[in-house]
Protein backbone atom coordinates (compact mmCIF):
# COMPACT_ATOMS: atom_id res chain seq x y z
CA UNK A 1 0.00 0.00 0.00
CA UNK A 2 1.31 3.23 -0.88
CA UNK A 3 0.70 6.65 0.67
CA UNK A 4 -1.63 9.26 -0.68
CA UNK A 5 -0.27 11.60 -1.21
CA UNK A 6 3.51 13.41 -0.45
CA UNK A 7 2.19 16.19 0.81
CA UNK A 8 1.07 14.92 3.95
CA UNK A 9 5.02 13.90 4.76
CA UNK A 10 6.22 17.18 3.66
CA UNK A 11 3.51 18.58 6.30
CA UNK A 12 4.47 16.17 9.00
CA UNK A 13 8.60 17.14 8.39
CA UNK A 14 7.94 20.54 8.52
CA UNK A 15 5.70 19.94 12.16
CA UNK A 16 8.15 18.06 13.46
CA UNK A 17 10.52 20.79 12.56
CA UNK A 18 8.90 23.79 13.99
CA UNK A 19 8.07 21.21 17.21
CA UNK A 20 11.85 20.12 17.97
CA UNK A 21 12.16 24.06 18.08
CA UNK A 22 9.50 25.17 20.53
CA UNK A 23 10.67 22.48 22.61
CA UNK A 24 14.01 24.35 22.38
CA UNK A 25 12.26 27.51 22.37
CA UNK A 26 14.67 29.59 25.25
CA UNK A 27 17.95 28.39 22.47
CA UNK A 28 15.99 29.78 19.28
CA UNK A 29 16.01 33.54 21.57
CA UNK A 30 19.60 33.41 21.82
CA UNK A 31 20.48 35.01 18.12
CA UNK A 32 17.38 37.33 18.85
CA UNK A 33 19.07 37.99 22.01
CA UNK A 34 22.31 38.85 20.66
CA UNK A 35 21.13 41.02 17.83
CA UNK A 36 19.07 43.26 20.43
CA UNK A 37 22.13 43.61 22.76
CA UNK A 38 24.32 44.79 20.05
CA UNK A 39 22.00 47.41 18.86
CA UNK A 40 20.87 48.51 22.39
CA UNK A 41 24.74 48.92 23.46
CA UNK A 42 25.86 51.24 20.84
CA UNK A 43 24.06 54.13 21.92
CA UNK A 44 25.11 53.38 25.17
CA UNK A 45 28.74 53.34 24.36
CA UNK A 46 28.74 56.26 21.99
CA UNK A 47 25.95 58.91 23.08
CA UNK A 48 22.75 59.36 22.49
CA UNK A 49 23.29 62.12 19.97
CA UNK A 50 20.40 62.07 17.19
CA UNK A 51 22.31 62.49 14.61
CA UNK A 52 24.99 60.51 15.27
CA UNK A 53 22.73 57.40 16.00
CA UNK A 54 21.03 58.30 12.66
CA UNK A 55 24.01 57.72 10.68
CA UNK A 56 25.18 54.72 11.91
CA UNK A 57 21.66 52.90 12.56
CA UNK A 58 21.59 50.95 9.25
CA UNK A 59 25.27 49.67 9.78
CA UNK A 60 24.65 48.89 13.39
CA UNK A 61 21.43 46.64 12.97
CA UNK A 62 22.47 45.13 9.86
CA UNK A 63 26.02 44.08 11.25
CA UNK A 64 24.27 43.02 14.24
CA UNK A 65 21.74 41.27 11.94
CA UNK A 66 24.54 39.51 10.23
CA UNK A 67 26.77 38.20 13.13
CA UNK A 68 23.29 36.52 14.68
CA UNK A 69 22.85 34.68 11.65
CA UNK A 70 26.27 33.42 11.54
CA UNK A 71 25.98 32.59 15.23
CA UNK A 72 22.82 30.24 14.15
CA UNK A 73 24.46 28.81 11.24
CA UNK A 74 27.19 26.05 12.83
CA UNK A 75 24.03 24.39 14.12
CA UNK A 76 21.94 24.05 10.91
CA UNK A 77 23.32 20.28 9.89
CA UNK A 78 24.77 19.79 13.10
CA UNK A 79 23.09 17.66 15.50
CA UNK A 80 21.40 15.99 12.32
CA UNK A 81 25.38 15.31 11.15
CA UNK A 82 26.30 13.94 15.00
CA UNK A 83 23.11 11.41 16.02
CA UNK A 84 23.10 9.96 11.90
CA UNK A 85 19.70 11.21 11.01
CA UNK A 86 21.63 13.50 7.95
CA UNK A 87 22.60 9.93 6.52
CA UNK A 88 19.08 8.81 6.60
CA UNK A 89 17.79 12.14 4.85
CA UNK A 90 20.28 11.39 2.21
CA UNK A 91 18.98 7.58 1.81
CA UNK A 92 15.32 9.03 2.66
CA UNK A 93 11.92 8.31 -0.28
CA UNK A 94 12.10 12.22 -0.74
CA UNK A 95 14.67 14.66 -2.66
CA UNK A 96 17.30 15.77 -0.33
CA UNK A 97 16.90 19.34 -2.41
CA UNK A 98 13.24 18.83 -0.88
CA UNK A 99 14.59 17.86 2.52
CA UNK A 100 17.08 20.53 2.68
CA UNK A 101 14.98 23.23 1.64
CA UNK A 102 11.86 22.41 4.54
CA UNK A 103 15.35 22.73 7.03
CA UNK A 104 15.92 25.69 5.32
CA UNK A 105 12.30 27.32 6.14
CA UNK A 106 12.18 26.35 9.10
CA UNK A 107 15.34 27.87 10.25
CA UNK A 108 14.78 31.30 8.72
CA UNK A 109 11.60 31.50 10.31
CA UNK A 110 12.69 30.48 13.67
CA UNK A 111 16.48 32.06 13.88
CA UNK A 112 15.75 35.31 11.19
CA UNK A 113 12.36 36.33 11.03
CA UNK A 114 11.69 36.83 14.89
CA UNK A 115 14.61 39.58 14.24
CA UNK A 116 13.46 41.42 10.88
CA UNK A 117 9.94 41.92 12.71
CA UNK A 118 11.70 43.23 15.89
CA UNK A 119 13.75 45.59 13.53
CA UNK A 120 11.14 48.34 13.39
CA UNK A 121 11.47 48.47 17.11
CA UNK A 122 14.83 48.60 17.39
CA UNK A 123 15.20 51.17 14.33
CA UNK A 124 12.55 53.33 16.07
CA UNK A 125 14.85 53.58 19.38
CA UNK A 126 17.81 54.59 16.84
CA UNK A 127 15.75 57.62 15.68
CA UNK A 128 15.15 56.12 12.61
CA UNK A 129 11.97 57.30 10.26
CA UNK A 130 9.12 55.12 9.11
CA UNK A 131 10.23 55.26 5.14
CA UNK A 132 13.65 54.42 6.19
CA UNK A 133 12.14 51.58 8.29
CA UNK A 134 10.43 50.10 5.26
CA UNK A 135 13.70 50.29 3.18
CA UNK A 136 15.06 48.63 6.04
CA UNK A 137 12.89 45.40 6.34
CA UNK A 138 12.50 45.43 2.83
CA UNK A 139 16.45 44.88 2.45
CA UNK A 140 16.90 42.51 5.68
CA UNK A 141 14.02 40.15 3.92
CA UNK A 142 16.00 40.17 0.64
CA UNK A 143 19.30 40.10 2.22
CA UNK A 144 19.30 37.36 5.10
CA UNK A 145 18.10 34.67 2.57
CA UNK A 146 21.19 35.01 1.05
CA UNK A 147 23.18 35.37 4.10
CA UNK A 148 21.44 32.09 5.44
CA UNK A 149 22.00 30.04 1.95
CA UNK A 150 25.14 31.17 1.27
CA UNK A 151 26.54 30.44 5.39
CA UNK A 152 24.60 27.08 4.96
CA UNK A 153 26.75 25.49 2.01
CA UNK A 154 29.64 26.89 3.88
CA UNK A 155 29.07 25.08 7.12
CA UNK A 156 27.68 21.89 5.62
CA UNK A 157 30.75 21.39 4.02
CA UNK A 158 32.89 21.90 6.66
CA UNK A 159 30.82 19.49 9.08
CA UNK A 160 33.69 16.84 8.89
CA UNK A 161 35.48 19.41 11.51
CA UNK A 162 34.79 19.06 14.34
CA UNK A 163 34.42 23.01 16.00
CA UNK A 164 34.13 24.27 12.49
CA UNK A 165 32.84 27.76 14.42
CA UNK A 166 36.08 30.24 13.84
CA UNK A 167 36.53 28.77 10.39
CA UNK A 168 33.03 28.93 9.33
CA UNK A 169 33.49 32.66 10.28
CA UNK A 170 36.42 32.79 8.57
CA UNK A 171 35.27 31.60 5.12
CA UNK A 172 31.87 33.21 5.81
CA UNK A 173 32.56 36.66 6.03
CA UNK A 174 34.38 37.70 2.66
CA UNK A 175 30.69 36.15 1.33
CA UNK A 176 28.65 38.15 3.45
CA UNK A 177 30.08 41.28 2.38
CA UNK A 178 28.28 42.44 -0.58
CA UNK A 179 25.11 41.91 1.12
CA UNK A 180 26.17 44.21 3.95
CA UNK A 181 26.99 46.59 1.79
CA UNK A 182 23.88 47.12 -0.56
CA UNK A 183 22.24 46.31 2.74
CA UNK A 184 23.01 49.29 4.26
CA UNK A 185 23.53 51.52 1.05
CA UNK A 186 19.62 51.24 0.78
CA UNK A 187 18.88 51.74 4.03
CA UNK A 188 21.27 55.06 3.43
CA UNK A 189 19.86 56.23 0.09
CA UNK A 190 16.46 56.60 1.22
CA UNK A 191 17.55 58.23 4.65
CA UNK A 192 19.71 60.71 2.34
CA UNK A 193 16.55 61.24 0.43
CA UNK A 194 17.65 59.52 -2.82
CA UNK A 195 15.67 55.82 -4.43
CA UNK A 196 16.80 52.82 -2.86
CA UNK A 197 15.50 50.85 -5.74
CA UNK A 198 19.12 50.45 -7.01
CA UNK A 199 20.83 48.12 -4.01
CA UNK A 200 17.59 46.92 -3.65
CA UNK A 201 17.71 45.08 -7.00
CA UNK A 202 20.96 43.86 -6.93
CA UNK A 203 19.81 42.26 -3.22
CA UNK A 204 17.15 40.53 -5.14
CA UNK A 205 19.00 39.16 -7.69
CA UNK A 206 21.22 37.91 -5.12
CA UNK A 207 18.26 36.46 -3.38
CA UNK A 208 17.24 34.37 -6.39
CA UNK A 209 20.23 33.16 -7.03
CA UNK A 210 20.78 31.94 -3.85
CA UNK A 211 17.57 30.48 -3.72
CA UNK A 212 18.19 28.51 -6.93
CA UNK A 213 21.64 27.19 -6.89
CA UNK A 214 22.69 26.71 -3.23
CA UNK A 215 20.32 24.23 -2.21
CA UNK A 216 22.23 21.95 -4.86
CA UNK A 217 25.23 23.22 -3.75
CA UNK A 218 24.08 22.03 0.02
CA UNK A 219 23.06 18.90 -1.34
CA UNK A 220 26.21 18.05 -2.77
CA UNK A 221 27.82 18.96 0.48
CA UNK A 222 25.76 16.85 2.46
CA UNK A 223 26.86 13.99 0.35
CA UNK A 224 30.18 14.80 1.00
CA UNK A 225 29.76 14.81 4.49
CA UNK A 226 27.97 11.61 5.11
CA UNK A 227 30.58 9.96 2.89
CA UNK A 228 32.87 10.46 5.37
CA UNK B 1 16.86 -10.21 -5.68
CA UNK B 2 20.64 -10.72 -5.52
CA UNK B 3 23.10 -7.89 -4.33
CA UNK B 4 26.85 -8.42 -5.87
CA UNK B 5 29.79 -6.57 -4.92
CA UNK B 6 32.12 -6.67 -7.45
CA UNK B 7 36.06 -6.25 -6.78
CA UNK B 8 35.89 -3.11 -4.52
CA UNK B 9 38.60 -1.70 -3.13
CA UNK B 10 39.05 0.79 -0.12
CA UNK B 11 41.56 3.48 1.16
CA UNK B 12 41.39 5.21 3.73
CA UNK B 13 44.37 7.80 3.53
CA UNK B 14 47.02 5.75 2.12
CA UNK B 15 46.32 2.72 3.87
CA UNK B 16 44.21 -0.14 2.03
CA UNK B 17 41.18 -0.93 4.00
CA UNK B 18 40.33 -3.66 1.39
CA UNK B 19 41.12 -4.46 -2.25
CA UNK B 20 39.43 -6.59 -4.66
CA UNK B 21 36.87 -7.74 -2.60
CA UNK B 22 33.52 -9.03 -4.02
CA UNK B 23 30.65 -11.40 -2.31
CA UNK B 24 27.18 -12.27 -3.63
CA UNK B 25 24.26 -12.22 -1.83
CA UNK B 26 20.69 -13.69 -2.50
CA UNK B 27 17.34 -13.45 -1.07
CA UNK B 28 17.12 -15.40 2.46
CA UNK B 29 20.68 -15.37 3.10
CA UNK B 30 22.76 -13.38 5.88
CA UNK B 31 26.14 -11.56 5.05
CA UNK B 32 28.28 -11.64 8.08
CA UNK B 33 30.98 -8.92 7.67
CA UNK B 34 33.59 -9.87 10.45
CA UNK B 35 37.02 -8.17 11.27
CA UNK B 36 39.27 -6.43 13.83
CA UNK B 37 38.51 -2.86 15.16
CA UNK B 38 39.46 -0.36 12.13
CA UNK B 39 39.71 -3.20 9.56
CA UNK B 40 37.12 -1.36 7.69
CA UNK B 41 33.69 -3.41 8.39
CA UNK B 42 31.96 0.01 8.73
CA UNK B 43 33.16 1.26 5.57
CA UNK B 44 32.57 -1.93 3.79
CA UNK B 45 28.79 -1.21 4.95
CA UNK B 46 28.62 2.42 4.01
CA UNK B 47 30.01 1.02 0.31
CA UNK B 48 27.02 -1.36 0.18
CA UNK B 49 24.55 1.26 1.39
CA UNK B 50 25.65 3.49 -1.38
CA UNK B 51 26.90 6.44 0.77
CA UNK B 52 30.28 6.17 -0.09
CA UNK B 53 31.56 5.39 -2.92
CA UNK B 54 34.15 2.49 -3.24
CA UNK B 55 37.95 3.30 -4.61
CA UNK B 56 37.46 0.40 -7.21
CA UNK B 57 35.12 -1.93 -8.29
CA UNK B 58 30.91 -1.49 -7.85
CA UNK B 59 28.42 -2.86 -6.28
CA UNK B 60 25.30 -4.42 -7.56
CA UNK B 61 21.66 -4.74 -6.89
CA UNK B 62 19.72 -7.14 -9.35
CA UNK B 63 22.18 -6.50 -12.15
CA UNK B 64 22.40 -2.44 -12.13
CA UNK B 65 24.89 -0.38 -10.35
CA UNK B 66 23.92 0.98 -7.34
CA UNK B 67 25.08 4.24 -8.34
CA UNK B 68 22.44 4.34 -11.47
CA UNK B 69 19.74 3.54 -9.17
CA UNK B 70 20.51 5.13 -6.48
CA UNK B 71 16.91 6.79 -5.46
CA UNK B 72 15.39 3.22 -6.27
CA UNK B 73 17.67 1.36 -4.24
CA UNK B 74 17.72 3.44 -1.08
CA UNK B 75 14.12 2.66 -0.67
CA UNK B 76 14.87 -1.36 -0.92
CA UNK B 77 16.96 -1.01 1.15
CA UNK B 78 17.59 0.13 5.71
CA UNK B 79 20.44 1.04 7.34
CA UNK B 80 21.02 1.22 10.37
CA UNK B 81 24.43 2.44 11.60
CA UNK B 82 26.39 2.61 15.51
CA UNK B 83 24.81 5.87 14.87
CA UNK B 84 20.67 5.28 16.21
CA UNK B 85 19.74 8.37 13.44
CA UNK B 86 16.71 9.22 16.19
CA UNK B 87 16.01 12.88 17.39
CA UNK B 88 16.69 13.10 21.17
CA UNK B 89 13.98 16.42 21.55
CA UNK B 90 11.05 13.94 19.89
CA UNK B 91 9.19 11.62 21.62
CA UNK B 92 9.44 7.52 20.56
CA UNK B 93 6.38 8.02 18.54
CA UNK B 94 7.33 11.16 16.89
CA UNK B 95 10.23 9.70 15.47
CA UNK B 96 8.99 6.88 14.30
CA UNK B 97 6.29 9.04 12.40
CA UNK B 98 9.14 11.19 11.31
CA UNK B 99 10.67 7.88 10.12
CA UNK B 100 7.65 7.04 8.04
CA UNK B 101 7.64 10.35 6.16
CA UNK B 102 10.70 10.30 5.06
CA UNK B 103 10.47 6.14 3.27
CA UNK B 104 7.68 4.98 1.03
CA UNK B 105 5.60 2.81 3.59
CA UNK B 106 2.27 3.73 4.21
CA UNK B 107 0.99 5.04 7.69
CA UNK B 108 1.32 1.90 9.89
CA UNK B 109 0.14 0.83 13.17
CA UNK B 110 2.85 2.85 15.60
CA UNK B 111 1.91 1.36 18.64
CA UNK B 112 2.11 -2.16 17.63
CA UNK B 113 5.52 -1.36 16.07
CA UNK B 114 6.47 0.37 19.60
CA UNK B 115 5.29 -3.10 21.27
CA UNK B 116 7.21 -5.48 19.02
CA UNK B 117 10.70 -3.23 19.96
CA UNK B 118 9.82 -3.93 23.76
CA UNK B 119 8.82 -0.06 24.34
CA UNK B 120 5.62 -0.80 24.64
CA UNK B 121 4.19 1.88 27.14
CA UNK B 122 7.13 4.49 26.23
CA UNK B 123 5.10 6.30 23.11
CA UNK B 124 4.79 9.56 24.45
CA UNK B 125 8.33 9.64 26.20
CA UNK B 126 10.87 11.66 24.67
CA UNK B 127 13.65 10.00 23.66
CA UNK B 128 16.36 12.17 25.78
CA UNK B 129 15.35 10.11 28.72
CA UNK B 130 15.68 6.55 26.81
CA UNK B 131 18.47 4.73 28.00
CA UNK B 132 21.23 4.11 25.48
CA UNK B 133 19.58 0.63 24.62
CA UNK B 134 16.04 1.80 24.83
CA UNK B 135 17.32 4.18 22.11
CA UNK B 136 18.53 1.21 20.04
CA UNK B 137 15.63 -0.38 20.29
CA UNK B 138 13.89 2.30 18.61
CA UNK B 139 16.57 2.42 16.24
CA UNK B 140 15.67 -0.86 15.08
CA UNK B 141 11.99 -0.07 14.89
CA UNK B 142 13.22 1.39 11.45
CA UNK B 143 13.20 -1.98 10.21
CA UNK B 144 9.73 -2.41 10.82
CA UNK B 145 8.71 1.25 9.64
CA UNK B 146 10.57 0.84 6.21
CA UNK B 147 9.19 -2.20 5.19
CA UNK B 148 12.92 -2.98 3.27
CA UNK B 149 14.34 -6.23 1.33
CA UNK B 150 17.81 -5.71 2.02
CA UNK B 151 18.89 -4.73 5.75
CA UNK B 152 22.44 -3.39 6.44
CA UNK B 153 22.80 -3.12 10.10
CA UNK B 154 26.54 -1.87 11.63
CA UNK B 155 27.02 -3.45 14.84
CA UNK B 156 23.22 -4.04 15.58
CA UNK B 157 23.84 -5.43 18.79
CA UNK B 158 25.44 -2.36 21.01
CA UNK B 159 23.73 -1.41 23.47
CA UNK B 160 21.39 -3.91 23.17
CA UNK B 161 20.37 -6.34 26.46
CA UNK B 162 19.82 -10.36 26.50
CA UNK B 163 16.41 -9.69 25.43
CA UNK B 164 16.81 -7.18 23.02
CA UNK B 165 19.59 -9.02 21.33
CA UNK B 166 16.81 -11.97 21.17
CA UNK B 167 14.71 -10.17 19.40
CA UNK B 168 16.67 -8.59 16.80
CA UNK B 169 17.90 -12.08 16.56
CA UNK B 170 13.94 -12.90 15.90
CA UNK B 171 13.67 -10.06 13.47
CA UNK B 172 16.56 -11.06 10.89
CA UNK B 173 14.90 -14.72 10.93
CA UNK B 174 11.41 -13.54 10.19
CA UNK B 175 12.79 -11.15 7.96
CA UNK B 176 15.02 -14.22 6.36
CA UNK B 177 12.28 -16.29 6.05
CA UNK B 178 10.56 -13.74 4.39
CA UNK B 179 12.66 -14.01 1.88
CA UNK B 180 14.59 -10.64 2.61
CA UNK B 181 18.69 -10.77 3.18
CA UNK B 182 20.69 -9.22 6.00
CA UNK B 183 24.07 -7.74 6.09
CA UNK B 184 25.66 -7.19 9.53
CA UNK B 185 28.84 -6.71 11.13
CA UNK B 186 29.49 -7.35 14.72
CA UNK B 187 31.95 -7.98 17.39
CA UNK B 188 29.34 -10.85 19.14
CA UNK B 189 29.13 -14.21 18.27
CA UNK B 190 25.78 -14.62 16.19
CA UNK B 191 24.10 -17.75 15.82
CA UNK B 192 21.18 -17.88 13.52
CA UNK B 193 19.60 -21.29 13.60
CA UNK B 194 18.07 -22.41 10.47
CA UNK B 195 19.32 -19.78 8.35
CA UNK B 196 21.76 -19.31 5.35
CA UNK B 197 24.77 -17.54 6.75
CA UNK B 198 27.66 -16.77 4.11
CA UNK B 199 30.68 -14.47 6.00
CA UNK B 200 33.12 -11.98 4.77
CA UNK B 201 36.36 -11.84 6.92
CA UNK B 202 38.21 -8.59 6.49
Amino acid sequence: MNKMTPFHDVYSLISSEFLVAFRHRYEALNPLLFFVLVCLLFPLGIGPSPQLLNTIAPGIIWAAALLAILMSLSNVFRTEYDDGRLELMVLANHSLVLLTTIKLLAHWCLNVLPLILLSPIIASALGMSFDVQITLILSLLLGTPVLLLVGTTVSTLTLVIPQNGMLLALLVLPLYVPVLIFGTSAVNATAAGMSAAGPLYVLAALCVLSLTLSPFAIVSAIKIGVSQ
Amino acid sequence: MILQAKNITCLRGHRQLFTDLSFTVNSGEVLLVEGENGSGKSTLLRIVSGLRRPDAGEVVWNEQAITAIAADYSQQMVWVSHRNGINDSLTAKENIQLSISLSKSAVLNINQILERVGLKGYANTPVRQFSAGMKRRLALSRLLTQQASLWILDEPQGALDKAGIELLDNLITEHVANNGMVIMSSHHDVQFNNLTVKTCRL
